[in-house]
């Protein structure tokens, strides 16, 4: 054997395991990236994605020729107005491209915490796919699909695979930023494994499912870097009206050069309207406060989600939870806390609540299931029985079987006779048992179970050797706040519907105590797929959750879909969100996130249109000024000369991209309320605000040009 | 304002509004082919032009071949008007004996009737024979506009059906909306104006001997007058119903054989906006919420009530060079008061910026009172109400689905601002309804300001303005708005019949009305394939105060902020000259 020779040669980058989870705060030295970035940004060929932005540089490269020609001396105006004109729309420019580096920078950090984790690794590539086979040391960009390696205690995963035998914990906190190992194991739900995740205890044989550079951290990596990231459909629609709203305002600038001549030959006054006011004004009337933002905006959204610790694979997918009308949840960890939980001991006729406790409990103390360590703190909570060590009462463990459908403990008490066998299982399980032993079932108890299956809990009977003792209620908890989350959905429009294996007898009652709007029980993994069918035949989008391998098809078919990441690589891939939590109940931040991503472009939209009249209010009296004087009655906030005016509109339009960064970055508040009522709320800030902005703004812009005797 | 005012313009809404359910229900019930109290007697009629037509009127059609079969009927009837005027001196039905239209002038008139623009470059009675007249431009009143009327009710099952690909038959569409409801509607309009004097006849013109005599420009005396005749009632009537426009006389509706009385002057100001309102309830009944109607309407109705007012208070309010004289212009019971240039002492100042507001705001054109006399502010209403795309109202089809398509603008960012992949009536709002939308609100100001500026750049366009400064740009801005929205009503103060001016507000109406009538299709084709997302809490609804006092916002944002520039360049600053 190779392998402990080789071992602190392999370990290497093992260091590397920076959590992905803390969220990346904006540093100075990502400011200053972003500040270099925005002038990279000016690429014209870069520049051309963004038509409205286009319009800006292009209206800035005139603008400076003009202030060059005007150095020279043969200038339309004087050079320091042109001159000031051409240095703010060049900040127009690069405020807008600032916003979006500034974006990207932060999941550029976050890539390269990554990085740091995929470094090149060494595998032990088995000859054959077996634990005892020969193995060869290879590089992990060597590996391909199929291939099959073994993976150590403190090797690092070279890539993703499947578990194909083994058991081990792995330390996923290079992905996850949780910081507990996970079990990994054949078979079942739990057999995916991430490549740049590292094993802690035990080994592994591991079949490799990804092709070189395809891996899971791979397309993590690019997908935060926003290399993959393409526009989305409603952000290609919105890119659209946005374009419209620029070839309109072309024309009207354009048009409005021989308007000018023309009526300064009709006034018999004055000079045509200059090319500078005529870009100042185009700049000023093209919605460059959204077209500056709408990138960054878009980032921003991917990344709010990565600090939620979810990684879409689309941008698509998070539009599409904003839309979501029906969740479909799992009961299990999304509803309700994981597990059952005892509550309640209700002892057989003739038996004492301490007795059942005491016998309930020592059938437990072995039991390391979250059910059974309930019943020991049940037990030592209401009848102050403290835990005992199984191995100081010289008990014997019986743990649970599919045949037996019972645990238990075999008591075998010093220097006596009779052996103590305590047995707690489901009631049929129970009835078998004892009537095998020729004791029988008492009605009473039978009652008691029937009374706990309608209440939506589960029972669970204990039995000392032929006498039953009584019978344990185990409940389902459901999660603190959760109802109240519901109802929140409900008001957005969201139908939220329970998933679970349970009767509906039990579903009824979790279902009522949770407030879900609905319920499927008894549900195989090919009901929920027609569930979905049927939800989205009737146009409704559907998202769901899930995990295990039989999930694949109903998460594929959802419109967002959220697997988990301790699910298994198929769940994984159908689905086009991965919750590094494993926390279901993400869903829910999920749909806010999508609904925040498109109310941020809405309102810096409706802002970024409503800006346009107070910026005619500055600009027309000023172009016109020589001709028209009588215009100057339009001059409504008094702006001290043409020149300032002009000027105090640019600054204004430059300077509010600026303003609205923060915004962009973290996103509209969502709040849970009906959809006129939200409409009235941003229509009044974003509407009539962005109407009352400017006029201020640029009153004050030009008061102070004016205190600077720069009017 | 008077108080004599606004009780005429209240009536006079009233009126109209209590006529758009009943109305409106009843062409619903034609565009879906239900049966109606006409059937007994246009039903044989209907089923004869479709044996003839070879048409199968239960075949559908998807949006291009519907957009085909919309364009081809129109090329046909705009070669017939042409060929008509070229050919008229060779035809019957000629008693004056006018000659052929001249080829600028002939283009500008076939496509202006074939687009129910009915621009006028010329003068009725001096050049058009009577056939000209009846076989011309009578049947394109009436099959230009069934034409919108069939564009929109294509439209319409757009969004009323989902997951189908056919959006109706053009041909039924267009036959029905003629036999069903605008030859019964123009029948008893056009019985009611002969009723009130309006002429309707063959005969020569005739010649009276003057009551009181005068003397020519070059002092002659003149001591006859030439009456024109003709038959003008049956074309009156469609031209307002169809929201033609094109008057039978050069004046239009300021003759007095064309509108004699008050009451043919109220009937034909109902008459104009009576069809396209109405069809804001058909809207409501065919998409299954006819609240959706009604929100439309009350849009409209806003926008054009607030308009109204203005117009109204600035004509009533009189000229302030006037006042500055010492001219009284209040009204009293010797007077009508205000500013009457350019408007008939029979209908006052009133009933003349009503009629001036719904013939701009319907895309009429036709007038009782010329728009170029107008105070600045009262020439601006009819500039802005055009520009903000002939959607208030509008023709008759294309107004609604031109403020459709303003909706779905209105509805991507409201849906956007409450955080959903925006919607209207079930169909999602995704990039290629956003690039058709986006076709149809660029189109506009793109051709209107940029003829406008050719027409100022070029000698030839500047030649014939009487009017230089100020006003003269308001003029033509007025020219190519009118064409360039299919309205067609003429501000006046412009030689328009030049080869120029014929060629370029030719290409002006053509652009508007067709190349905006086939994104508008394609619109509709892509809506009716969309699955039917079912409403929920999340969903914006579309008839509230709320998203009309928006869809408004929309209307008036889009529209005005393109042309502020241009207007402070025509009407405000002449305003604020004025006023100083």
């Amino acid at each position: 054997m190779v392998t402990q020779t080789k071992k602190d040669e392999m370990n290497t980058g093992t260091q590397s395991t920076q959590q992905l989870k803390k969220p990346v705060g904006l540093t100075s030295g990502m400011y200053r990236r972003a500040m270099v970035d925005s002038i990279v940004k000016l690429n014209p060929r870069v520049m051309m994605k963004n038509p409205v932005m286009f319009v800006v540089e292009v209206g800035s490269v005139l603008t400076t020729a003009l202030w060059i020609q005007a150095l020279a001396g043969s200038g339309e105006a004087p050079a320091w107005y042109i001159g000031g004109v051409s240095l703010w729309l060049w900040f127009t420019v690069l405020f807008a491209n600032f916003s979006e580096a500034l974006a990207e920078g932060r999941g550029k950090a976050q890539a390269e915490a990554l990085r740091r984790a995929r470094k090149d690794t060494t595998a032990k590539l088995l000859k054959k796919p077996r634990r005892d086979s020969d193995f060869s040391l290879v590089s992990s960009a060597a590996l391909k699909q199929h291939d099959v390696m073994l993976v150590e205690a403190g090797d690092i995963i070279a890539a993703d695979g499947e578990v194909i035998e083994g058991v081990a914990s792995v330390d996923e906190s290079a992905i996850t930023g949780e910081s507990a190992p996970v079990i990994r194991e054949s078979g079942g739900d739990r057999s995916a494994v991430t490549g740049g995740t590292r094993v802690l205890s035990d080994w592994l044989v591991v079949r490799v499912t990804a092709e070189p550079g395809g891996g899971f951290l791979d397309r993590m990596i690019k997908m935060i870097e926003g290399a993959k990231r393409q526009k989305t459909p409603n952000e290609i629609a919105l890119n659209i009206l946005l374009a419209a709203f620029t070839i309109i305002f072309l024309v009207v600038c354009i048009t409005l050069l021989p308007f000018s001549i023309y009526s300064v030959q009709a006034a018999g006054q004055g000079t045509p309207v200059s090319l500078t006011v005529l870009v100042a004004l185009l700049v000023c009337l093209i919605p460059t406060t959204i077209g500056g933002l709408l990138s960054a905006i878009g980032i921003a959204g991917m990344d709010r989600l990565i600090r939620h610790n979810v990684i879409a694979t689309s941008g698509r997918a998070i539009e599409a939870a904003g839309d979501v009308d029906v969740l479909l949840l799992d009961k299990t960890g999304t509803v309700t806390l994981g597990n059952r939980m005892a509550t309640e001991f209700t002892p057989a006729p003739g038996v004492t609540k301490e007795r059942l406790a005491d016998a309930a409990q020592l059938a437990s103390l072995a039991d390391e299931t979250p059910e059974g360590r309930s019943i020991v703190v049940l037990a030592k909570e209401k009848y102050g029985l403290r835990g005992r060590e199984i191995h100081e009462i010289a008990a014997h463990f019986v743990p649970f079987t599919a045949q037996s459908r019972m645990s238990g403990v075999d008591i075998q008490p010093e220097g006596k006779n009779g052996r103590r066998m305590i047995r707690k299982g489901a009631a049929e399980a129970i009835k078998a048992y004892i009537e095998e032993q020729g004791g029988s079932f008492p009605p009473a108890v039978h009652q008691t179970v029937q009374d706990i299956s309608r209440l939506g809990a589960t029972p669970l009977v204990v039995v000392e050797n032929k006498n039953v003792l009584g019978v344990i209620h185990l409940k389902d908890i459901v999660k603190g706040g959760i109802k109240e989350r519901f109802a929140h959905l409900r008001k957005m429009g969201i139908k939220t519907v329970m998933i679970t294996g349970d009767n509906r007898l039990t579903a009824t009652a979790i279902a009522a105590e949770a407030g879900v709007d609905d319920f499927l029980a008894e549900a195989k993994p090919e009901d929920k797929l027609k569930l979905i069918r049927d939800y989205q035949k009737g146009g409704r989008l559907v998202a769901m959750t899930g995990d295990g391998t039989n999930d694949a098809p109903a998460l594929a078919q959802a419109d967002v879909a959220v697997a988990m990441n301790t699910g298994t690589q198929s769940a994984r891939e159908a689905a086009n969100m991965i919750d590094l939590d494993s926390n279901p109940t993400k869903l829910l931040e999920i749909v806010e996130i999508g609904k925040q991503l498109l109310m941020t472009r809405g309102t810096l939209t409706t802002f970024s249109i409503a800006n346009d009249v107070a910026k005619y209010f500055a600009i027309i009296p000023a172009a016109f000024a020589s001709t028209y004087p009588a215009l100057n009655a339009l001059n409504i906030m008094g702006l001290a000369t043409p020149q300032s005016a002009i000027l105090s509109a640019v600054i204004f339009n430059a300077l509010i991209i600026v303003a609205l960064i923060p915004l962009a970055l973290k996103g509209v508040k969502y709040r849970a309320v009906s959809a006129v009522q939200l409409l009235r709320t941003h229509l009044l800030i974003y509407g009539v605000g962005g109407i009352i902005a400017p006029f201020l703004g640029i009153k004050l812009i030009d008061m102070f040009l004016k205190g600077m005797n720069l009017s | 304002m008077t108080f004599n005012g606004i009780l005429q313009i209240v009536f006079f809404m009233v009126v109209l509004l209590a006529l758009v359910r009943p109305l409106g229900a009843f062409m619903a019930r034609v565009f879906q082919r239900e049966r109606t109290f006409l059937d007994p007697a246009l039903g044989p009629v209907e089923r004869f032009i479709y044996r003839l037509a070879r048409i199968n009127p239960d075949e559908e059609m998807d949006w291009k071949a519907n957009a085909v079969a919309m364009l081809l009927f129109n090329v046909v009837g705009l070669f017939v008007v042409y060929a008509l005027q070229r050919l008229q001196q060779y035809l019957p039905f000629n008693p004056q004996g006018l000659g052929a239209v001249t080829p600028d002038s002939s283009f500008n008139t076939a496509v202006s009737f074939a687009s129910n623009t009915n621009w006028q470059g010329y003068g009725g009675e001096t050049t058009m024979s009577y056939l000209t007249q009846m076989l011309g431009l009578t049947v394109q009143n009436f099959v230009s506009a069934a034409t919108g009327m069939a564009v929109l009710a294509l439209f319409i099952r757009g969004i009323a059906r989902h997951s189908m690909k056919t959006l109706g038959n053009f041909w039924v569409d267009l036959t029905r909306s003629t036999l069903y409801i605008l030859l019964p509607l123009a029948i008893v309009l056009a019985l009611i104006l002969v009723s009130q004097g309006v002429v309707q006849n063959l005969s020569p013109y005739t010649s009276v001997s003057l009551v009181e005599q005068t003397t020519d420009g070059q002092g002659a005396k003149v001591t006859e007058q030439i009456i024109a005749m003709g038959p003008a009632a049956s074309q009156v009537a469609i031209k307002q119903l169809g929201t033609n426009g094109g008057g039978f006389f050069n004046v239009n509706s300021a003759h007095p054989l064309e509108n004699p009385t008050p009451l043919s002057n109220f009937l034909e100001m109902l008459s104009i906006v009576l069809i396209a309102a109405a069809l804001c309830y058909t809207f409501g009944v065919m998409v299954g919420d006819t609240r959706q109607g009604w929100a439309l309407l009350a849009a409209m109705t806003i926008i054009l009530v607030v308009l109204l007012a203005v117009a109204t208070w600035s004509e009533q309010s009189g000229n302030p060079a006037f006042t500055k004289l010492g001219v009284d212009q209040h009204a009293s019971a010797l007077q009508a008061g205000g500013n009457m240039e350019g408007k008939e002492v029979r209908f006052g100042v009133v009933n003349s910026t009503i009629w001036a507001t719904v013939t701009i705001a319907a895309s009429n054109g036709s007038v009782n009172s010329m728009h170029d006399s107008y105070m600045p502010l009262g020439g601006m209403v009819t500039l802005v109400m055009m520009q903000l795309g002939e959607v208030v109202f509008g023709g008759v089809g294309s107004g609604l689905y031109g403020m459709l398509i303003f909706v779905i603008v209105a509805v991507f960012v409201a849906g956007l601002l409450v955080g959903r992949t925006p919607e209207y009536l079930g169909h999602k709002i995704e990039s290629y309804e956003m690039k058709m939308a986006s076709l149809l609100i660029l189109i506009m100001p793109l051709t209107v300001l940029g003829l406008t500026a050719l027409g100022l750049l070029m000698d030839a366009g500047k030649a014939t303005i009487f009017n230089p400064g100020a006003h003269g740009f308001s003029e033509v801005l007025y020219l190519f708005t009118s064409q360039g929205n299919n309205n067609g009503s003429a501000f006046g103060g412009i030689g328009a019949n030049t080869p120029f001016y014929n060629l370029t507000g030719g290409i002006a109406m053509l652009i508007s009305r067709y190349w905006l009538a086939v994104p508008t299709l394609a619109l509709a084709g892509s809506l009716v394939k969309k699955k039917l997302v079912p409403v929920s809490a999340g969903t914006l609804p579309t008839h509230t105060p709320l998203f009309i006092f928006w869809l408004i916002a929309v209307v008036i944002i889009v529209g005005a902020l393109n042309f502020l520039p241009a207007l402070a360049l025509g009407p405000i600053v002449e305003h604020f000259m004025m006023v100083q």
